[in-house]
């Protein structure tokens, strides 16, 4: 297959779609979000437990494509242990890298995040990558606000 | 066209081969590999007759038509009312008043569900769809039935995927004012029995729609031995131009119908207090329609003719039946519809247990064929079947089965490329 389709399919990518790390059921969630992408149906469930305003635990069960699973098997990996500020921070950043704007990754650790660089080149499946960033910082807002269930969408 | 009717003459069979010469879309590469189009359910791609009549109507006719007298406005309002003419024949309209130009299928039932559905369904009635309706024949029925009352109701599907009939006298019950159903399933590929569910709604009292969207462009269909009320479909999804709909919807049911839009085009009179409206088919058609999408969809309905609607749908039943043998023997392959191809059209949803419909999509894509993936604009047939999207592959009149084996290779491919043999 072509080298396009191998940027876009890391081997790191396929690996973490094969075994998502933090797919799990939470003991003591504080929030949970439900996150869709309507276009393709793939869904996602983000559970976070928090300790002051840090993420002491998460879990992401994702049912999609390759690029979701893996994206929301990074997140975890990224997110664990992060404070609220940071994880809208580095939400941004993924933001950006998936649209290909200029970011500023200074002090943060990216993980195995920057393969999804590759994802660029194909646009329609920026939302596939997208979709777990989105519905864990729509977590973390509802957390903050005190709101109850919304579902997050990458529309 | 011209080896088309020689091809005729010899062999009533389609030759898809010699089809393919007429779509010139077919020559193109993708990724650096021959186009395999699979993706017909979606659109259909044009002959270059269908192309040539596009360009022919800007470079040589271009007018408005019904408005003026001058030998352009004429000839395209000659043009546009012929075209309205073939679709009659095609489908057996008894008279051209009968057929209605909208912007597609979707324009066409959101017609009937304001102009006719506002006016004659109200709370406490009955709206009967089935469980594999795409959002076009659901979506508008939903909003009315949140508008006005009036309940839904859905009439089953079994572990086939096609329809369970058993209930069917209690479903479409007495307060039952309006039963639409697919005739075929973009989905599941299904056939429904639609002349059963009509006569059931006839006798019912209430109105029957046909959503013929994937049925009138891949098979023979008679709108008036089937007896439906309305029937509605696209030009698309059968070698015309998009942007074009039809409804078809009987005379009387029709007459009595106020207009959807309101307009130039669709009067008799106007004074400042006063308007009266047009006849049929005018009534409406308020605006300025798409003429140049009109007039490109006659070639589109002679090409169809020329071959022979039961020739497509012998085609397609071949094709399929192949399809479905050959995905069953991958091994890792779950096939959504009818097994029995001549219960089902030529559009498969299947998934892999391994490469989700997404990947498999993006990886088909590199070898050049064509498949889509999703939820197909139906999301409760998804949610029934307990999945979120489905890969589909569809075909049509220039599809081969050498694009088959392709596909099969490209879905080997697929899974060797995610570590699975
Ligand atoms: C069964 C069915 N009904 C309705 C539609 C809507 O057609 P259109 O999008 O052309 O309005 C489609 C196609 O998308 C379809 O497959």
């Amino acid at each position: 297959m072509s080298d396009a389709l191998d940027t876009l399919y890391r081997e790191v990518i396929l690996d973490h779609y094969k075994n998502p790390r933090g797919k799990k059921k939470l003991d003591h969630a504080d929030v949970k979000n439900e996150g869709k992408n309507p276009v393709c149906g793939d869904e996602i469930e983000v559970e976070v437990e928090f300790d002051g305003d840090t993420v002491k635990d998460l879990s992401v069960s994702c049912a999609g494509c390759a690029i979701s699973v893996a994206s929301g098997s990074m997140l975890y990996e990224v997110i664990k242990g992060k404070s609220f500020d940071e994880v809208r921070k580095i939400a941004k950043v993924v933001k950006a890298m998936l649209k290909g704007e200029e970011y500023d990754a200074d002090g943060i650790d990216l993980g195995d995040l920057d393969v999804l660089e590759g994802v660029r080149q194909f646009p329609v499946r920026i939302k596939c990558a997208l979709l777990s960033w989105v519905t864990l910082v729509d977590a973390i807002e509802k957390a903050d606000t005190n709101e109850s269930s919304k579902l997050s969408t990458t529309e | 066209m011209s080896t088309l009717m020689q091809h005729k003459k010899t062999n009533p069979v389609i030759d898809p081969e010699s089809i393919r010469r007429d779509f010139p879309i077919l020559n193109r590469t993708v990724n650096g590999n021959q186009l395999v189009y699979l993706d017909n359910a979606a659109t259909t791609q044009k002959p270059q007759i269908v192309i040539d009549e596009l360009a022919r109507y800007y470079s040589e006719y271009n007018s408005n038509v019904h408005r003026g007298i001058h030998t352009l406005a004429d000839e395209a309002t000659q043009a546009y009312e012929k075209a309205r003419q073939k679709v009659a024949n095609f489908i057996g309209a008894p008279k051209t008043e009968q057929i209605i130009f909208t912007r597609g299928a979707t324009e066409s039932i959101n017609l009937v569900a304001y102009a006719w559905g506002r006016k004659n369904i109200g709370k406490g009635d009955r709206i009967v769809l089935t469980q594999m309706e795409h959002h076009a024949n659901l979506v508008p029925w939903v909003a009315l039935a949140k508008e006005t009352g009036a309940e839904l109701e859905y009439i089953p599907i079994d572990e086939q995927g096609c329809l369970d009939l058993d209930d069917i006298g209690e479903i479409i019950s007495r307060n039952t004012k309006l039963v639409s159903v697919t005739q075929m399933s973009n989905v599941l590929g299904t056939i429904n029995p639609v002349e059963k569910t009509i006569e059931i709604a006839h006798d019912r009292g209430a109105i029957a729609l046909v959503d013929a969207a994937q049925s009138v462009p891949h098979m023979p269909v008679d709108v008036k031995s089937m007896d439906a009320d309305f029937v509605a479909f696209s030009a698309h999804k059968m070698l015309g131009p998009t942007g074009i709909g039809i409804l078809y919807g009987k005379e009387e049911l029709l007459s009595g119908m106020e207009p959807f839009n309101y307009g130039g085009e669709m009067i008799n009179e106007v004074r400042y207090d006063f308007a009266d409206w047009a006849a049929l088919p005018h009534k409406f058609e308020a605006g300025t329609p798409n003429i140049a999408g009109v007039v490109a969809f006659s070639p589109a309905l002679d090409y169809l003719r020329n071959i022979g609607m039961a020739n497509v749908r012998q085609h397609e039943i071949e094709l399929t039946g192949y399809t479905l043998d050959r995905l069953s023997s991958l091994g890792s392959i779950r096939i959504f519809g009818p097994m029995n191809p001549e219960l089902r059209g030529g559009a498969i949803s299947f998934i892999d247990n391994d490469v989700h419909p997404h990947d498999l999509a993006q990886l088909l894509d590199q070898s050049g064929v064509a498949i889509r993936a999703g939820h197909h604009c139906a999301q409760p047939l998804h949610r029934l079947l307990g999945i979120g999207s489905t890969a589909r592959a569809s075909f049509y009149i220039y599809n081969t089965k050498e694009e088959i084996d392709q596909l099969i290779d490209a879905l080997k491919e697929a899974r060797r490329y995610f570590g699975h043999e």
